[in-house]
């Protein structure tokens, strides 16, 4: 039969169609069904254009300064059209690079709309894929408005991340709802790009995932370029007109009415779990909407496995590319390691960056854990100072009795790549000593990784 | 030509040897087949042989000196041959694995400057650093546990695993006097059996399981079995049987099958370490108690399986029991009743046998084989009397269970049985 494979994916973002590629190196034949471009959300309308806008947006940034560096780059003009064709064309190549681990892994790929059926089978249009050994959901989220508070969004005035990766031109002003990952990185791009940001959050910090230390040194270092920031602040009615759109916001008892130009809804996303066939296939929900799986990722219907966005936070490409590859090898007969999701890197991509990895301080006081946090600030950082990069630091919670990493948060220029040393620490179970004792190239960002481990010992050095 | 002397593997299981004693000294002519040396194995001190006719040369192997299987302790040269230079020293083996905690727990202490930098083996404890400072805290031995991480390596989790386990199988049996005139109540507990969430939990076999399963296994057939026999004095068991169905009358009736299968499930209960599966890498000990009943069948025999036995009451058990038999001899049951047992009864009590050993039911760890009561003499309190007795006949898969652990459950079993008002504490 031809459309018969031993697995059929149903998605094909960073979670499905990683999932595709391991389970045909372990020689399983694949299909992964798309029904837009392969590398889904996070190449197309995600992770990767963000990135590339993110960068000319420091570029912006960097010649302002520059100056001050020996390099006098004039007047700077910035075009945010010029910078959103950059980025597609990024997205556009890594799309075409993720077609072409398709082909390369002989991976069979159907455009179009999946829906489960019964027995294994997805249906596609008027053609039924038959899995042999298994079905992978990976159909991952999409942003959601607050039609609540008269929020819907409406592609011209209330948008979303879908609508700004797009425009033209950068608003004159713009009202950013939800201060996580992604309305700090917009909220970066478009002010660097010359657009008045109001910045919003209901909960009382911005970044409120992240270290309360992380968060409050963001929130200064926005306030200090410009960006309004309002923690702890409720959107009660949100009214669109034809270009514009009035927010009246509820903080600190006061209520302000905000005019913008439009407003990001940035609060949240919704999984891809409507019209695709899971209670035709006897596969359930968890009361918050995920697909429930067990530790092994199988829903509650054998021969079906849900990863990524869909089977729960936290809704990170990076933690849906595990899931994929363990999944196919579990499929595979193998016994892969259990995926560790107190281990879970966490990074938003703003100036300066934000990584993080394990518990925040906060969690360290509740959970009542004995702990020892070291510091080390980047001003106190040579590399940093050369590069004029000294905002932020690293802050690594250490487990008083073993010396354990329990959690580990970094502000700071190229954050995103520094946590890294610190996550493999914590897979293998290292503690700060280990840390400490791995020799660090001098000048680099990372010797402040080895002196915030000396610092939780007590033994700082350059401080 | 020059004949080398191996170290050999003079047991099956042996990995390395300790010289004794040399029989025989440099330069001494020797013959094939006289003993060259006293060798100390994982079992017994042999004797090293030699497998040729010359002179014995270059004795690299010290007396004391512990060496791998295959090492060269010697050579045996030829007369009048001249060898070359000494053969290089053998390479002491690891220190032998058990009784010493401190090594691999401690990651900071040097290796002994003498040992020259060995590749990892299978001897050497592979544990995260984190795991190590634990274990030296906690004063575990890594050994001991098992490792999930990369290449077995011992992580945080494995040991906190390790100590759960630890508490769940080997629950202390409360100590008993060892002369009692009364009998002996089992250690008080409540009528409503506490469990764990779960159904069972696996436990990842130790390096020492693994080695006693593949060494039992190897000696004595797929299932290591050993057996403990105990006699049981049924006269308050028949006592309270006769009452019980006196005040049922017409409601039903309670066989001692139905007392011996609660007092099983019961014990069961409190000794969770015999209530388990061998699962070739792993143990999974069950926190649920499911009792398989051997039952005669015209051509054969079936177990099935009374759920949750320990939770269930003596007419619930009897009840089930009963329609379980009629459904068994009828060839009416159902896949899902005759299997997921967690231990079994075999009862031919019925069929006038004293004593008998029955065959473990795979991959339960255990089965008690249970013979008729008998009336015979016994002593009580000084006095010869006539008793009704019973005995009770526990088969072990010593992979799981060892003689202490069977002992133990089975000292349960018999209080209980002995004295059946403590099944109600």
């Amino acid at each position: 039969m031809a459309n018969q494979f031993d697995v059929i994916v149903l998605g094909g973002g960073p979670a499905g169609y990683v999932a595709a590629i391991r389970s045909a190196q372990l020689g399983m034949s694949t299909a992964v069904i798309e029904k837009e471009k392969l590398g889904g959300v996070c190449v197309n309308i995600g992770c990767i254009p963000t990135k590339a806008l993110l960068h000319s947006a420091y570029i912006a940034t960097l010649l302002r300064e520059a100056k001050e560096f020996g390099v006098d780059a004039g007047a700077v003009k910035t075009d945010y059209g010029v910078a959103m064709q950059r980025s597609r064309r990024v997205s556009d190549q890594s799309s075409k690079g993720v077609e072409f681990l398709m082909k390369k892994n002989k991976i069979t790929v159907a455009k179009g709309a999946g829906v489960l059926q019964p027995g294994r089978k997805v249906k596609v249009a008027n053609d039924v894929y038959e899995a042999k050994k298994a079905v992978i959901i990976a159909t991952g989220s999409r942003v959601k408005g607050l039609p609540q508070i008269g929020l819907e969004i409406n592609k011209t005035t209330v948008i979303s991340s879908d609508e700004a990766l797009f425009l033209d031109k950068a608003p004159p002003s713009l009202a950013i709802i939800g201060a996580g990952a992604v309305g700090m990185e917009f909220a970066d791009i478009f002010h660097a790009f010359g657009t008045k940001v109001t910045l919003i959050e209901a909960l009382p910090r911005i970044l409120p995932l992240e270290d309360a230390e992380a968060a409050d040194t963001l929130a200064k270092s926005y306030k200090k370029r410009g960006i309004d920031v309002i923690a702890g602040a409720k959107v009660k009615k949100g009214t669109p007109g034809k270009d514009r759109v009035t927010l009246e916001v509820e903080a600190n008892g006061a209520t302000q009415t905000l005019d913008v130009a439009a407003a990001l809804m940035a609060a949240g996303r919704a999984v891809n779990t409507e019209g695709i066939g899971l209670s035709e296939c006897g596969i359930q929900v968890t009361e918050r909407g995920f697909i429930k799986v067990d530790q092994a990722l199988q829903t509650t219907a054998p021969g079906y496995y849900a990863i990524g966005d869909v089977a729960g936070p936290p809704m990170l490409a990076h933690k849906g590319s595990r899931e994929g590859v363990c999944v196919s090898e579990h499929i595979a007969g193998k016994k892969p390691h259990p995926i560790k999701y107190d281990n879970v890197p966490s990074v938003t991509y703003c100036h300066p960056e934000v990584a993080s990895i394990g518990l925040t301080e906060d969690q360290c006081k509740e959970r009542k854990l004995d702990y020892v946090a070291g510091r080390f600030p980047f001003s106190a950082n040579g590399r940093a100072r050369g590069s004029g990069e000294t905002e932020g630091f690293v802050k690594i919670l250490r487990d008083k009795k073993y010396g354990e990493i329990l959690g580990a948060h970094i502000v700071g220029a190229h954050a995103s790549e520094l946590i890294h040393e610190l996550a493999v620490a914590r897979e293998n179970e290292y503690t700060v000593e280990e840390v400490e004792l791995a020799i660090h190239a001098h000048p680099t960002m990372s010797e402040a990784v080895a002196e915030a481990a000396l610092d939780s010992l007590g033994r700082v050095l350059h401080v | 030509m020059a004949t080398s002397v191996y170290m050999e593997a003079l047991s099956p299981t042996m990995e390395e040897g300790r010289v004794v004693k040399w029989h025989k000294r440099d330069g001494d002519p020797v013959k094939a087949g006289e003993t060259l040396a006293e060798v100390e194995t994982d079992k017994a001190v042999m004797d090293l042989v030699a497998r040729a006719d010359g002179v014995l040369r270059q004795v690299s192997a010290a007396e004391g000196q512990t060496v791998p299987v295959g090492s060269v302790v010697a050579v045996i040269a030829a007369p009048g041959e001249a060898v070359g230079a000494a053969a290089p020293a053998p390479q002491p083996a690891a220190a032998p694995a058990a009784g010493t905690g401190e090594r691999g727990a401690v990651p900071s202490d040097p290796a002994p400057a003498a040992t020259p930098a060995v590749p990892a083996d299978a001897t050497r404890v592979r544990a995260s650093p984190l795991a190590r400072r634990m274990a030296r805290d906690q004063g575990v031995d890594l050994e001991l546990v098992a490792g999930t991480g990369p290449g077995g390596r011992v992580t945080k989790r494995d040991l906190e695993t390790a100590e759960r386990a630890h508490v769940g199988a080997a629950r202390p049996v409360a100590a008993q006097p060892a002369v009692q005139r009364e009998v002996p109540l089992p250690a008080p507990r409540s009528s409503v059996v506490a469990r764990r969430g779960t159904a069972y939990e696996d436990i990842p076999l130790t390096q020492i399981r693994k080695t006693i399963a593949r060494r039992l296994a190897a000696s004595l057939g797929p299932i290591p079995h050993f057996f403990l026999t105990t006699e049981v004095d049924m006269e308050r068991a028949a006592d309270a049987r006769g009452a019980l169905n006196e005040s049922l009358g017409e409601r039903g009736k309670v066989s001692f099958n139905d007392i011996i299968l609660k007092a099983t499930a019961l014990a069961l209960a409190q000794h969770g370490a015999c209530n388990a599966w061998f699962q070739e890498d792993h143990i999974r000990y069950w926190n649920e108690v499911h009792l398989g009943m051997a039952v005669a069948v015209e051509d054969g025999l079936i177990t099935p399986v009374i759920r949750n036995a320990d939770l269930k009451s003596l007419t619930e058990i009897g009840r089930e029991a009963k329609e379980l038999a009629e459904k068994a001899r009828t060839r009416r049951l159902q896949p899902a009743e005759y299997t997921g047992s967690t231990f079994s009864v075999s009862n031919l009590g019925m069929f006038d046998i004293d004593q008998f050993t029955a065959v473990i039911n795979p991959p339960e760890a255990g089965i008690i084989a249970v013979g008729s009561i008998v009336q015979k003499p016994a002593a009580v309190d000084g006095t010869l009397a006539p008793r009704r007795r019973m005995r009770v006949t526990m088969s072990c898969d010593h992979r799981v269970i060892d003689g202490a652990t069977g002992a133990s459950f089975l000292r349960t079993l018999k209080q209980m049985l002995e004295n059946p008002l403590a099944m109600l504490l």
